[in-house]
């Protein structure tokens, strides 16, 4: 979304208060980054409004306070990469790696995102409206990631712990290698990775499954219509029999 | 007395020697390859095969003890706002946290912080007892990224992307069931006593573009303060230090084969690579060609054990090494006193390298909480300050021989090779000639 079509009355009201708005048609990458990580803890400039990302990568990088940063358009790689406490929305689409690393807090991408979406994140919770590429997933370490649409190949490839979540269809090679991460799918997966398998969901996955639903913003789509996998577990301890898995 | 005829000396193969027949039937019997620690073993052209000229009638010495001789070094002042400054050019490697036992970090911190110099983390996360014990630490940033934290970044004094590592480029980190415990497990978000195998790539990047952006990346979350290395395996050295320098690398490191591993295929470490001696040169070249020789820094490691090594490494052009392997014996590691113990697991002293068991008798690669009794890290940290000192020493030594007030002012001029192949990859004339092989087409 252009950002010129959002004007300043309907910025302001849509926080209590002003955002501060920052426009990287005029300032630079590092400014805006600098001018977050300098906010102090109980800050009141908790609203923050990036305009003109063009595509630049590392926007809203390491932010570690919660505040609100809504980015009008789409950015690069590595956008709120480590993030620890902001919500960052993105009213575009989002290039690799977005909210890899994420600590807590929430990333939304209104659009799609292309490969390694929330990789190795620890926390939080990143919600992709559209479609997520290859990769989504990858490594990640206690994150919640739901994707709205598809998500490509390798998804979820060696992820260790979190939940990965998608309402539409899933690629190649789902799970491959995967440690204790639990992933949701509601459509179909092309093929399952190496030591990952379908497993029953029981009454606590539905409720874990129905909350990330709703704090998501998936209205109308019912826990119960998605399948589980989750790890076989034959391959963490390294059996000659199994060399074939690989 | 009945004539016979005489018999020949039973002979064994050269090529199916005794390790060769040993590791055969050890394959057969398990169906496994074998893993052990450590770099590569066999003989290979090393700093050995180079000897200093010294001062003669065309060069004038310096007095061993009345003229100075520096030994300092400034790494990451390309882009850096807070670039590292070591008393000594002399670093400690990444080793992990879970590979290596708590107090055997803590000694390594200890040590490096009363020599003036820095430690670096590994493939675990960081630890408090060696943030607190290093002065100057080194923030490994893995293809795992266990422990991997903004906090932490941010609290380091550098950070180093590591691509590959000398003695398993193209491979990926490995620890084993036995030393997964409750603590390393947590920092590394696995399950307690699973096999361990990290990617051998990174998760969101491939390729120097990508690196480039991920740099960027680094520096944007740290606020450019900190210096960013670029870690490889010796695969390569020429176009990977060039690569670096492209993607923004402050600092590039290159580790050769005899650069240790906690864990790996003994394949993977004796095949793969190659040795530190013939990694510099074209390192050294990639940066004069790019005209940043000097500006981005270059450190080289792999198989560093005195300080006439850190001296022909300084001479040859690059600004500054690291020790593994070393700083863990001078910690103690493969002490004879612990022989009996050694024996006891099919070892001796000197020879073992099964770190990934975690049944180390010296206590440091291991978890096991009653032998990693056995390392005192104030004692312990000593002995590396101690190690360190004497390095230092030994090439200043050196450097003042052949005139130079710098370790930094060493030069390949400065050095002959007494093999064809250490002229050949050191590019320093074979001695007693001035034949240097592959220069002027021949």
């Amino acid at each position: 979304m252009p950002a010129t079509n959002v004007s300043k009355a309907e910025r302001e009201q849509s926080h209590s208060q002003p955002s501060r708005v920052f426009d990287l048609a005029e300032h630079s990458l590092r400014e805006l980054n600098q001018a977050l990580h300098k906010l102090a803890p109980g800050s009141n400039e908790t609203a923050w409004e990036v305009l003109h990302p063009r595509g630049s990568h590392s926007v809203a990088v390491g932010v570690d306070q919660p505040v609100s940063i809504d980015v009008r358009g789409s950015v690069g790689y590595y956008c709120g990469g480590m993030n620890d406490g902001a919500a960052i929305t993105v009213h575009g689409s989002a290039g690799p790696g977005v909210g890899e690393n994420m600590m807590s807090g929430q990333i939304v991408i209104k659009g799609d995102a292309s490969q390694y979406a929330g990789a190795t994140g620890k926390g939080g919770l990143l919600v992709i409206e559209g479609n997520a590429s290859s990769r989504c997933g990858i490594s990640m370490k206690g994150i919640d990631i739901v994707v709205h649409g598809n998500i490509g190949h390798m998804s979820a490839f060696m992820a260790q712990s979190g939940n990965l979540v998608v309402l539409g269809d899933a690629g190649d090679a789902l799970g491959d290698s995967i440690y204790e991460a639990r992933l949701f799918v509601r459509g179909k997966v092309e093929s399952l990775g190496a030591d990952c398998i379908a497993k029953e969901m029981r009454p606590e996955h539905i409720e874990l499954l129905q909350g990330l639903l709703d704090r998501a913003g998936a209205t109308g789509v019912k826990a119960s219509e998605f399948k589980r996998y989750g790890s076989a577990r034959k391959l963490y301890n390294f059996n000659i029999d199994n060399a074939d898995a690989y | 007395m009945t004539y016979r005829n005489p018999p020949t000396t039973p002979r064994k193969s050269a090529t199916f020697d005794d390790y060769t027949l040993s590791e055969i039937r050890r394959a057969a019997a398990t169906g496994i390859y074998d893993i052990r620690g450590a770099g590569a073993k066999r003989k290979l052209p090393h700093f050995d095969d180079l000897l200093f000229l010294g001062a003669s009638i065309s060069r004038y010495p310096l007095e061993g003890y009345r003229e100075r001789c520096d030994t300092s070094v400034v790494l990451g002042s390309r882009h850096a706002k807070k670039p590292i400054e070591l008393k000594i050019p002399i670093t400690i490697a990444g080793m992990s946290f879970g590979s290596l036992s708590g107090p055997a970090k803590e000694a390594l911190g200890r040590g490096a912080t009363l020599s003036g110099t820095s430690t670096t983390t590994g493939d675990g996360g960081m630890t408090e007892e060696e943030r607190g014990h290093s002065k100057q630490l080194v923030y490994q940033y893995l293809p795992s990224r266990y422990g991997m934290n903004p906090r932490d970044l941010r609290r380091a004094d550098a950070i180093e992307v590591v691509v590959g590592q000398g003695a398993k480029p193209g491979g990926g980190g490995m620890l084993l069931g036995q030393k997964i415990s409750d603590r390393v497990a947590e920092m590394r978000t696995l399950p307690k006593g699973i096999d361990q195998r990290s990617a051998s790539r990174h998760p969101d990047w491939t390729g120097p573009d990508d690196l480039e952006i991920k740099i960027l990346e680094l520096r944007e979350i740290t606020d450019w303060e900190k210096p960013i290395y670029v870690k490889v395996g010796g695969a390569r050295p020429y176009y990977d230090t060039a690569l670096a320098v492209k993607a923004g690398a402050d600092v590039v490191v290159v580790d050769g084969m005899q650069g240790g591993t906690a864990a790996t295929q003994e394949v993977f470490i004796e095949n793969v690579g190659q040795p530190t001696l013939a990694c510099i040169r074209p390192a050294v070249q990639a940066l004069q060609d790019l005209g940043m020789h000097r500006k981005v820094q270059l450190i080289v490691s792999g198989g560093i054990r005195n300080g006439a090594d850190v001296a022909k490494a300084l001479a040859l052009g690059v600004d500054a090494v690291s020790i593994g392997t070393a700083a863990l014996v001078a910690l103690g590691d493969n002490d004879p006193r612990w022989e009996a113990e050694y024996n006891a697991l099919g070892s001796t002293a000197g020879a073992y390298d099964d770190w990934h068991e975690g049944r180390d008798p010296a206590g440091i690669t291991t978890q096991d909480p009653e032998l990693m009794k056995r390392v005192d890290p104030i004692a312990a940290g000593r002995r590396l300050a101690n190690y360190l000192k004497v390095m230092t020493l030994e090439a200043q030594t050196i450097a003042r021989a052949c005139g130079k007030n710098s370790l930094h002012n060493l030069e390949p001029e400065d050095l002959v090779a007494l093999t064809i192949e250490a002229a050949a990859m050191a590019g320093v004339p074979l001695a007693g000639t001035n034949w240097i092989p592959g220069k002027n087409g021949f």
